[in-house]
């Protein structure tokens, strides 16, 4: 049966039980519902959990153990030179899917029978040709052993599938028969549906850490071959990015990594300042008016996609700074995709990042102090300067750092505005690429994912967690500790 | 000695507090100045976004408008189908290069009838026309048979050097340099302007189209990139509402103060400041290497884009259900509700509005999300034919409108850049329609307590 239809049935299951289940208990009640421990709809809802959730559960751990076991089994079947070689029989066996694929295609479109497959000779029929009818496209003209591992895994996998079906349409009843014959008027139906609740609200919050694991685990192990064929000290401490996927690069992240700093740099140097005068301007001197229009106008910035940006900087930007600064200009520039392009755009998108942060910590400073501070003659500006901006300095510092956060993740403005090739420079107008850029040009070629060039993307991602998770982690430390400070 | 110092001469002139000395004033200046730089900044972030909502609309408006050549074309029967039955299936023999002469004699004869001389001939007057405009020719034929041996007036997309002329981006210095397009050719087209044969139109075709290779810009469409969104945004609307709300009522109703608790809630915080190209990465690692799940899917996608949206979600849903007041579940508690009850029957219907003004908002930030998209292969270039239906909508190879966007922004001819610029009002457009909504929402049920 079809996985999509076994789900479906197993629900269909869950929802006779639901009715059986409800029938049962006011049935059980001789209609009284009054003597029943729970409403009737407990009762049905228990057997709907009991009926459907070991089922799909069961489905789930199937789907992920049946691949792993056939392809264990398959494995054992291709030639034993091949078996030597983990690369060869991951390859082979990448051929023997697409083969095994094809044959159901052909089967189900009637292009071949069952008949035909199983007497298939490679030497004998062009195997490519049929696949191609039944439209599964097979690289290169297949072997013999291809086809017969290919059999095997699809004749493994009709009967794993059987198998399948079967045992969890029998889990499925068999606990929609053990909840239905338990309804009695003394069973606690709705204390169990909601201890059952219970679980699934507290799985649905632990897909939180599972995705921090998940992106921990698949970098870790990704960055742990990639140092296995690239020698750590190189890449941390490497001075030169030259990626060549003939062999024999350089992957040195010092480069990506200045490119990152500097341009994030100029992005803080232009979104600090006009963010934070912005917030005071809000917090302190604004009429409620003003504020209700300039706040939500200056949060549209934060909305805007960052492709929006990236192509304003490719478009606009770039060209207008080489119309200044190129060299029809001062001769500074020698193309629109600069550190200054990418910063200058980036930092426009910052600065409700500060702006709203600090606004709300601003905020937060409590009137007293403002107030004991005009009182002594102090004019607002200086109550400003010298009273609530210190008060709020560590949350200002919080906010700056979360932006900075943010300048350092960011993929689309850079990959549009500030270039590709990575250097080691000090002038802002030349093009410099940063580590975010290169992990989208290093894994979105044809490269091989098994090659140091596709996996140095692994480790720069590491390297770009870590240090965004470190920002992150002090920043809201830094902000919470403020908050509690005042409260 | 009080004399004495009544007599010096630094005693302060002090006539009326009402003149300001040198002191005041200058603390005064300092306060406006200050006053001043915030008004500047807040006048730099305004004009910034003003200025980039011009741009935007400036450079894009222009996408939506496409130049097309109205020709009259002899089907003639021998050439399209020479066995004289009708039988599309013997026509289809007969590819786009037995429709090129056609077309080419219907080109010149519309010159001839306009009055127009031109060294122009032949293949070289394909050159005003769009490249897809044999196969637009042969598409028409093929769906209806019975055209062949009539004279039928089509309507051909001009090319995109034609295009760009009625736009202002190609000019005879232009032209100059280029190979296919000369100045004959411009000399001619501007003529035909004149007599009302090429005119710019309202572009259909660029809303719902698909995307075009590069040298027929004026082909390209947004629309099958935009049913890859639309899928995407059902697989995050499908799983990131439901598990972000359970996620939020445990978090927020049930959860003991214990370590598991903290470690859930420190998790969730960070996620929502991990960079989206690391979904990117895990959806590479997990979804595509790992589990198998097919490349460049917009159920790939949707998935990379709903664990990254989920940390908004259950934030903004937290917040609306710590706003609804503790005697709500006091009252339902105090009648014999359990504490389940209490919660789904009575806290979380009035925090409903709340949650979904959330959940829209951050439906329209995955929306505009490229990055991770890029990393799972869903690159412009593949949003080139429309699913078949709704498995194939979340299964094969599609786009998002970004990357699409992205995927224009890259190419060499400048023709895509106009596209660029269009493809983001759409997109805009989508993302204003999606925060207008939050906000009715927010306003027209959100119960103030």
């Amino acid at each position: 049966m079809d996985l999509s239809w076994l789900i479906v049935a197993v629900l269909v299951l869950g929802v006779v039980g639901f009715i059986a289940a409800r029938q049962r208990a006011i049935a059980s009640a001789d209609g009284d519902i009054r003597t029943l421990h729970s409403r009737p709809n407990y009762y049905g809802y228990a057997t709907f959990i009991f009926t459907a959730v070991p089922g799909l559960l069961l489905l789930c751990i199937w789907l992920i153990v049946q691949p792993t076991y056939v392809s264990s089994v398959v494995i054992g079947s291709l030639p034993e030179e091949l078996q030597a070689d983990s690369d060869a029989a991951g390859l082979a066996m990448a051929d023997v899917r697409r083969v095994a694929q094809g044959f159901e295609a052909a089967v189900d479109q009637g292009v071949m029978t069952p008949e035909q497959v199983d007497g298939l000779r490679a030497d004998l029929t062009l195997v490519r040709q049929r696949l191609a009818d039944a439209g599964v496209a097979v690289g290169s003209e297949v072997e013999q052993f291809t086809v017969d591992a290919a059999r095997v895994m699809r004749s493994l996998n009709a009967r794993f599938d059987l198998i399948r079906t079967i045992t969890v349409l029998l889990v499925a009843l068999g606990g929609l028969a053990l909840s239905y014959l338990r309804i009695s008027p003394q069973l606690r139906a709705r204390n169990i549906t909601e201890k059952a609740v219970e679980y699934i609200l507290i799985a649905a919050s632990t897909i939180a850490i599972l995705t921090t694991v998940g992106i921990v685990m698949s970098m870790l192990i990704e960055t742990r071959n990639f140092f296995g064929i690239y020698p750590a000290s190189e890449f941390f401490f490497g001075l030169t990015w030259a990626p060549s996927f003939g062999g024999g690069s350089e992957l040195g992240i010092l480069p990506l990594l200045w490119g990152t700093f500097y341009i994030s740099v100029i992005a803080l140097s232009v979104a600090v300042p006009i963010g934070l005068f912005a917030a005071i301007y809000l917090a302190e001197y604004a009429s409620p008016r003003f504020r209700s229009i300039a706040k939500p106008a200056l949060e549209v910035l934060a909305g805007i996609p960052t492709i929006v940006y990236g192509l304003f900087a490719l478009v606009t930007v770039g060209p207008f700074l080489v119309s200044v600064f190129g060299n029809d200009g001062l001769g500074w520039m020698g193309g629109g995709r600069s550190v200054v392009t990418a910063g200058v755009v980036m930092g426009v998108m910052l600065i409700p990042f500060v702006s709203s942060l600090s606004d709300d910590i601003i905020n937060a400073v409590p009137q007293a102090m403002r107030d004991g501070s005009l009182g002594l003659g102090a004019t607002k500006s200086e109550t400003i300067r010298q009273v609530v901006i210190p008060a709020a300095l560590p949350g200002i510092i919080g906010a700056i750092l979360l932006a900075a956060s943010r300048a350092i993740g960011e993929t689309m403005i850079v990959v549009m505005g500030a270039g590709a090739a990575a250097r080691l420079s000090l002038n802002p107008f030349d093009a410099m690429t940063t580590v975010t850029a290169k992990i989208v040009s290093q894994l979105t070629g044809d490269a091989d994912f098994a090659s140091p060039e596709a996996l140095v993307a692994f480790a720069l991602g590491m390297t770009l967690f870590v240090v965004t998770l470190a920002l992150n982690v002090f920043a809201l430390y830094i902000v919470r500790r403020y908050r509690e400070q005042y409260e | 000695m009080t004399d004495a110092t009544a007599e010096g001469g630094a005693t302060p002139q002090r006539s009326s507090l009402l003149d300001l000395d040198e002191r005041t004033k200058k603390r005064n200046a300092a306060e406006q100045r200050f006053k001043a730089y915030g008004i500047g900044a807040i006048a730099i972030g305004v004009i910034a976004l003003l200025f980039l909502l011009v741009t935007i609309v400036f450079n894009g408006v222009s996408a939506f408008q496409q130049t097309f050549v109205t020709v009259e074309i002899e089907l003639l029967e021998e050439r399209l189908d020479p066995e004289g039955n009708r039988n599309p299936d013997e026509m289809r023999r007969v590819t786009t290069f037995g429709y090129n002469p056609l077309l080419e004699a219907a080109v010149a004869n519309k010159i001839e009838a306009l009055g127009l001389e031109t060294e122009l001939s032949g293949g070289a007057l394909r050159a005003l026309l769009s490249g897809g405009s044999a196969s637009q020719m042969r598409d028409a034929v093929l769906a209806d048979p019975d055209l062949v041996g009539q004279t039928v007036e089509f309507r051909f997309l001009a090319s995109s050097r034609v295009d760009g002329y009625m736009k202002g981006r190609v000019t005879a210095e232009t032209v100059e340099r280029d190979r296919n397009f000369t100045p004959a050719h411009l000399e001619l087209a501007v003529a035909m302007v004149e007599r009302g044969t090429i005119e710019k139109r309202f572009n259909m075709a660029f809303i719902t189209g698909a995307d075009a290779s590069d040298n027929r810009p004026e082909q390209a469409g947004i629309g099958v990139s935009m049913i890859g969104s639309f899928f995407m945004m059902l697989v995050v609307l499908g799983l990131s509402l439901p598990i972000g709300v359970a996620a939020s009522i445990y978090l927020e109703e049930f959860a003991p103060q214990n370590r598991f608790t903290d470690l859930i809630e420190v998790n969730i915080s960070n996620l929502a400041a991990v960079p989206s190209i690391v979904f990117g990465i895990l959806g590479l690692a997990i979804f595509i290497q790992f589990a198998h799940l097919p490349q460049s899917a917009p159920l790939v996608g949707g998935l990379v884009l709903t664990l990254m949206t989920l940390p908004t979600i259950i934030i903004s849903t937290r917040a609306s259900l710590k706003s609804v007041p503790p005697s709500i579940r006091a009252a339902a508690l105090g009648l014999g509700a359990s504490k389940m009850q209490a919660v789904f029957h009575h806290v979380l219907p009035l925090a409903m509005p709340g949650i979904l003004t959330g959940t829209i908002i951050g439906l329209a930030q995955a929306l505009g999300e490229t990055a991770p998209l890029l990393l799972i292969g869903m690159v412009g270039f593949i949003a080139s034919n429309y699913p078949d239906g709704v498995a194939s909508g979340f299964l094969d190879p599609n786009s998002g409108m970004p990357a699409q966007i992205f995927e224009w922004a890259k190419r060499a001819d400048p023709a895509f850049y106009e596209r660029a610029w269009g493809g983001i009002i759409i997109l805009l457009a989508f993302m204003l329609t999606m925060n207008i909504l939050a906000i009715i929402l927010r306003r027209r049920f959100e119960r103030r307590w």
